[in-house]
């Protein structure tokens, strides 16, 4: 060995990163993801759902995995192991309770997540593909949820998946024949357990792990947008780094974790105190093993589904010979979808709420209020009056996008500031 | 006109009871899972009255006896009669089949009945047994009506009537000396049973609040740490 090259290896921790380095770009990669990942500094409140909603993942694969353990997935076996895991599996209850909670609460953080693009603009170009792909996780998210919840086995499981199973039948010539596919029965049955089972633990996990990767690549490729919707990569400094920006590492790291401990504090009140939430979060009927032969007084898929389910229980009248059930289908499909279309419905000079009219802040509140109403209705047994209210509300859920074009190119707009106003 | 309203406003709260499967006043039920003498009576009820036909199959009776602090030996001479060891599930040796033909419909497990139905509904429901000639089993009951199940808690209770005036037969009265208990005793034994069901429901509910207190003042103190870690990175950031 010559005596420059023993000069230029260093030793200890500096020295194994250094051979590291040489064989993958650990520095490299963690740099440009973390600590020279410039962020705009004038994050508030709203943006520590991405980071939340991550971290409930993180919970949802831990917890699960450790489920998957004790887990049966057969007919005779389902209800009877999840009851073995919450009696004989030491803290097998917690592990339960933190997944069944958890689930709830992803979706808590997700629409709070989404909630936030709404109001900063955020699916405004550059970052198209980046809310397309959060949409798409989104719907990964709700079938995830959807396979998971038929797993217990429990009465609300069972005929709440045969009502969502059911509606592929509605859609005309294939329907019945598509069911069946899905089911792989002619009824909801094991077969259809062992399939949502495969689903719900390899599959769907998989595919949201990845999207979430792309996700963040994304991300970090265009930069994080913020509260006041203006681009921080148009002011940058003579090293180039954004004037605006900092790093996220050590910065918002040290911010997520707080945020991280002020949630798990709510997460855990709920995981040991309330861990049913009076109902919403673990339904009663679900304590009652899946019987084919007694269906529940009222069948409601759990909350974050309900406004959705209220939309889709909205179409009451048949159409050009397709039945209402196939319409309320379509209405609800189209609501799941329809935010796809947001970075070209929205044609306002301005990405940011602060800074756009008054028509669109009214908009947004009527959309949120109309959701928020929507998933209440999804809860309740039918009626007259609740049909109606959600026939309105649904009106104005599809209005909110439908006029955005109009709305957001006819209102007067407040000028952007040059820099990020904190 | 006042009279109309008065009507009104009695049918108001019962139509939204009926709502509901029944139209009976609840009592409300304050279980308390601390309280071992009601929980151990409410197993002894239970292993008494109620298990010959209603398994608890998820729950072992060896937990039960830990969680109750009923001695093993104690538990497996006066609490099991079914020959089973004490690590076994609470299975009811009732063959099911048959029981189906006898009440026409199998009893219920009733491990979860607690959580399904809730507390107060099984409290009123073992307290509401009453004399109806026109049933099959000569009993019928509040909370659930034309109930295929007979009055296993009669020789305790006695014979309940239920009294009727012009509206409605929401009085329920027991025949003075007919049975082994006094109302008072016999409404504590219910109590006791229903807390024991409570347990059954859910027996991890005790160390789950425990552990979560627990779990919330950590979370305090590492939060507290946290939020100063959090201020002295920001501090020099100018906004």
């Amino acid at each position: 060995m010559d005596k420059t090259e023993a000069q230029g290896s260093s030793s200890g921790l500096a020295g194994a990163m250094e051979w590291v380095d040489k064989r993958f770009p650990a520095t490299e990669t963690f740099e440009y993801h973390m600590s020279k990942y410039y962020a705009p500094k004038n994050f508030n409140f709203w943006y520590y759902f991405g980071f939340l909603a991550m971290f409930v993942l993180v919970n949802q694969l831990l917890t699960g995995v450790w489920l998957t353990m004790n887990y049966v997935p057969s007919g005779d076996g389902a209800f009877a192991s999840v009851e073995y895991i919450m009696r004989d599996v030491e803290y097998g209850w917690l592990m339960r309770y933190l997944h069944s909670t958890g689930a709830s609460f992803f979706f808590v953080v997700v629409y709070l997540h989404m909630y936030r693009a709404l109001r900063y603009g955020s699916y405004r170009g550059p970052r198209e593909l980046l809310w397309l792909i959060g949409m798409v996780i989104f719907i990964a998210l709700m079938a995830e949820g959807f396979f998971g919840y038929l797993l217990p086995w429990g009465n609300m499981s069972y005929w709440g998946a045969q009502v969502i199973v059911s509606l592929f039948g509605s859609i005309p010539y294939i329907g019945p024949d598509l069911m069946e596919w899905i089911r792989g029965d002619f009824l909801m049955s094991e077969t259809t357990l062992n399939r949502f089972f495969a689903l719900h633990v390899v599959a769907l996990p998989l595919v949201l792990c990845i999207l979430i990767f792309v996700h963040l690549v994304a991300l970090h490729h265009v930069g994080s947008n913020n509260p006041d919707g203006i681009e921080i990569k148009k002011n940058k400094d003579e090293n180039g780094v954004p004037r605006d920006g900092i790093p996220f590492h050590p910065y918002y790291t040290v911010h997520d974790i707080h945020a991280m401990v002020v949630f798990l504090f709510i997460f855990c009140a709920v995981v040991f105190f309330a861990p049913e939430m009076g109902g919403y979060f673990l339904e009663k009927p679900n304590f009652e093993m899946a019987d084919p032969l007694k269906t529940p007084d009222h069948i409601a898929p759990v909350w974050y589904y309900t406004p959705f389910y209220a939309m889709l229980r909205a179409a009451t009248f048949p159409l050009f010979g397709l039945s209402a059930k196939f319409w309320g289908f379509v209405v609800m499909v189209g609501a799941i979808v329809i935010p796809m279309a947001l970075p070209w419905l929205d044609r306002s000079p301005v990405k940011s709420m602060r800074y756009k009219g008054s028509i669109s802040r009214m908009m947004l509140s009527i959309f949120v209020i109309s959701f928020v109403i929507l998933g209440y209705l999804g809860t309740q047994a039918p009626s007259k009056a609740g049909t109606i209210a959600a026939q309105v509300c649904t009106a104005l859920y599809f209005a909110y996008f439908i006029l955005m074009p109009w709305y957001t190119r006819v209102e007067k707009t407040q000028p952007e500031p040059e820099r990020v106003t904190g | 006109m006042k009279r109309i309203l008065v009507t009104a406003l009695l049918t108001i709260p019962l139509a939204s009871w009926s709502a509901s499967s029944s139209d009976w006043p609840m009592q409300e039920f304050d279980g308390d899972l601390q309280n071992l003498p009601s929980l151990q009576n409410g197993f002894k009820l239970y292993a008494n009255y109620c298990m010959g036909c209603h398994g608890l199959q998820f729950q072992r009776y060896e937990r039960t006896a830990d969680d109750l602090g009923i001695p093993h030996e104690l538990a497996l001479k006066n609490l099991v009669f079914t020959g089973q060891k004490i690590g076994d599930l609470m299975t009811t040796s009732m063959p099911r089949e048959e029981s189906k033909a006898w009440f026409g419909a199998a009893p219920p497990d009733l491990t979860m009945v607690a959580r399904v139905r809730g507390t107060d509904w099984v409290y009123n429901y073992l307290k509401t047994f009453y004399v109806d000639e026109n049933r099959p089993l000569g009993v019928n009951n509040k909370v659930f009506a034309n109930v295929g199940m007979p009055n296993v808690l009669l020789d305790l209770q006695g014979v309940q009537r239920q009294v009727c005036n012009a509206e409605d037969c929401s009085e329920l009265v027991v025949d003075a000396g007919t049975g082994l208990m006094s109302t008072e005793e016999f409404d504590s034994a219910i109590y006791d049973l229903t807390n024991f069901l409570y347990y059954v429901g859910e027996p991890a509910r005790l160390e789950r609040q425990r552990t979560g207190v627990f779990v919330l003042l950590f979370l305090i103190i590492l939060g507290s740490f946290t939020y100063l870690l959090n201020r002295e990175y920001w501090k020099d950031v100018k906004h």
